[in-house]
């Protein structure tokens, strides 16, 4: 499952990730390699198994609609490269 | 020399009850190990001595004043990917230099409630993404038993720690075997509970489906009281099991005479199983039986898929659960220009590691329209059939027992270059992680070499308490977990 130049930068842009040539290069050839391994699966009978989302029993877990204990709101921005008035600070959306 | 620093947490308890010992006095023999050995070894990125110091004097005081609590004053050490209110949490990634979480994870609030003394933090793979801890943004770990081995990952900082004396005990995460491996590699008993034993709350995640919080110790009954202490249902872990905690530590020396054993002929034809591996699993079984367990070999059919389903899946679940880091709320942020697209991609770009990147744009890619189907819904469907595998053999056996990894530790650098190379390693340890069923590794004998090599035991989903009391038959038979590295 070769991988082309093209799908690699695709896949970087869905991943927000900045990448230069050299690395597009690696991963082009590293992914295609996994990929290809991964291929095995394509040989296992799946035809009325179903897909495992979750492994244990899946049942709804339900609280009371009460406020409870909420994080420090001073110590949880503090963590923020910018934050102003209680906010965080992004950059503009548009150039 | 074997100081306080060596015992195990059962024993320092004993001491400290009897009052021979002071917290204090474990603390500092414990900092003194880690004054003699880090630099050699490097478990730590962030060692609060200070704090260390603190709790412990605290721990003697509430212990004079009658206070009873199942870790009063034992120092641990914590995988840098759990929330520590205050401590530095990173991940082992540069993109979360710097972050301190304002919360505990429930885990840690676990510790903090039975008395615990926390150490520190220690290094891991990027994410808990590896098998070695080479990839961590932080610089790599050595092996005790041989620094230019690996001592395996993802949780390589804490059985390092815990392996030399610089932790009585620790706590690791397992998603595909980063407590177990690193365990064996390190010549002590690493436990990975059933999923949804221990919550997950302040555990920063890389695969929800799979990773589990789990204790690394020095001998199996330390791992049934540190899982006493960490396991139980918690309200902000919906994924965390309501069933009751038994005491763990009870009961363990009832034997295993009349145990039905199974050994997964899967897990030991063609898997490039090292002679010094196989070696020591034979001996093992023969002990197993000796104590009186029935051995009853059978299949695990889709064993060999194992590794191919766990790459699509947890690649899958990685790249979403990692969206979060962009530069906006914690962490570091890139932006050398432009908007605010162009800073999340510069951020990630150079704050994330290679192997964390490259996981990502697997999973991503798995997950793209087009490839859903073929990628991630195939292998979500083969991992059903692999829990299928394990229910039908737990029909016939009560406890199944194979090797913990194909091989001792590897020399640091030998796979790194060659990513599928590195994900091999995990061949025996993620089926049990994607049938979410309990499971550890136990010393079981060492190569030619002088490197450790793991047992592995694995038991049906929260049936903790009977995989702990054969783990601990057959410890005390061997007592091969009595050895520990001498720094050279």
């Amino acid at each position: 499952m070769a991988l082309s130049r093209d799908e690699v930068e695709y896949i970087a842009k869905l991943a927000r990730l900045a990448l230069d040539d050299a690395a597009l290069m690696c991963y082009q050839e590293q992914l295609s390699k996994i990929l290809d391994y991964a291929t095995s699966l394509q040989t296992v009978a799946t035809e009325d198994i179903s897909p495992a989302a979750i492994i244990h029993p899946l049942h709804n877990v339900l609280r009371d609609d009460v406020p409870t204990e909420t994080l420090e709101r001073d110590a949880t921005l503090k963590n923020s490269p910018v934050s102003q008035n209680s906010c965080f600070v992004v950059p503009s959306l548009r150039p | 020399m074997s100081t306080l620093a060596d015992l195990t947490i059962h024993e320092a308890l004993d001491l400290l009850d009897s009052r021979e010992i002071s917290a204090f006095e474990l603390t500092q023999a414990v900092l003194s190990r880690v004054a003699a050995t880090e630099d050699r070894v490097h478990a730590y990125l962030n060692l609060d001595a200070e704090g260390a110091l603190a709790q412990a004097a605290k721990a003697d005081k509430e212990r004079l004043s009658g206070l009873q609590a199942a870790l009063l004053g034992i120092p641990i050490a914590v995988k840098d990917n759990i929330s520590t209110q205050g401590i530095e949490t990173t991940c082992g990634s540069k993109i979360l230099k710097g972050y301190i979480p304002p919360f505990d994870a429930t885990a840690i609030k676990h510790l903090k409630d039975a008395g615990a003394v926390i150490l520190g933090k220690t290094n891991q793979d990027e994410f808990a993404m590896g098998s070695s801890t080479e990839n961590s943004g932080y610089g790599v770990t050595h092996n005790p038993w041989n620094l230019d081995r690996v001592p395996g990952g993802s949780s390589g900082g804490s059985a390092a720690a815990v392996s030399v004396g610089e932790a009585l005990g620790a706590l690791g995460t397992d998603t595909g075997g980063s407590v177990r491996q690193p365990a064996a590699f390190c010549g002590i008993v690493g436990l990975r509970p059933s999923y949804g034993r221990i919550s997950r709350y302040g555990l920063i995640a890389f695969a929800s489906s799979l990773d589990q919080i789990g204790p690394l110790t020095r001998d199996v009954e330390d791992a049934a009281l540190l899982l006493s202490v960490l396991a139980g249902a918690d309200p902000r872990d919906s994924t965390c099991r309501p069933n009751p905690v038994p005491t763990y530590t009870e009961g363990l020396d009832t034997g295993i005479k009349g145990l039905r054993i199974g050994i997964p002929t899967d897990y030991l034809a063609g898997q490039g199983i090292q002679p010094a591996v196989a070696k020591a699993l034979k001996e093992a079984l023969a002990c197993l039986e000796e104590a009186g367990a029935e051995l009853v070999e059978l299949r695990l059919p889709h064993t060999q898929y194992g590794i191919a389903t766990y790459y699509l899946i947890a690649t899958a679940e990685a790249s979403t659960n990692l969206a979060r880091f962009d530069g906006v709320r914690y962490g570091i942020r890139i932006a050398e220009e432009g908007t605010l697209e162009q800073m999340y991609a510069q951020t990630r770009g150079q704050g994330l590691g290679e192997e964390v990147k490259r996981r990502i744009m697997l999973g991503t890619y798995t997950l793209s329209a087009g490839y859903y189907d073929a990628y991630y819904i195939k292998a979500q469907k083969v991992r059903t059939l692999i829990k299928q595998d394990f229910d039908q053999a737990f029909e016939q056996v009560d406890i199944l027992v194979g090797p913990t990894t194909p091989t001792t530790a590897f020399k640091l650098g030998e796979h790194i270059t060659d990513p599928l190379q590195m994900y091999l390693e995990d061949i025996f340890t993620i089926p049990p992680a994607l049938a979410g069923i309990p499971c550890m590794s136990v010393p079981c004998g060492f190569d030619a070499e002088g490197l450790p090599v793991g047992l592995q035991f694995m038991a049906p989903p929260m049936e903790e308490a009977q995989l702990l009391k054969a783990a601990y038959a057959y410890e005390k038979m061997t007592r091969w977990n009595k050895r520990r590295p001498v720094l050279c």
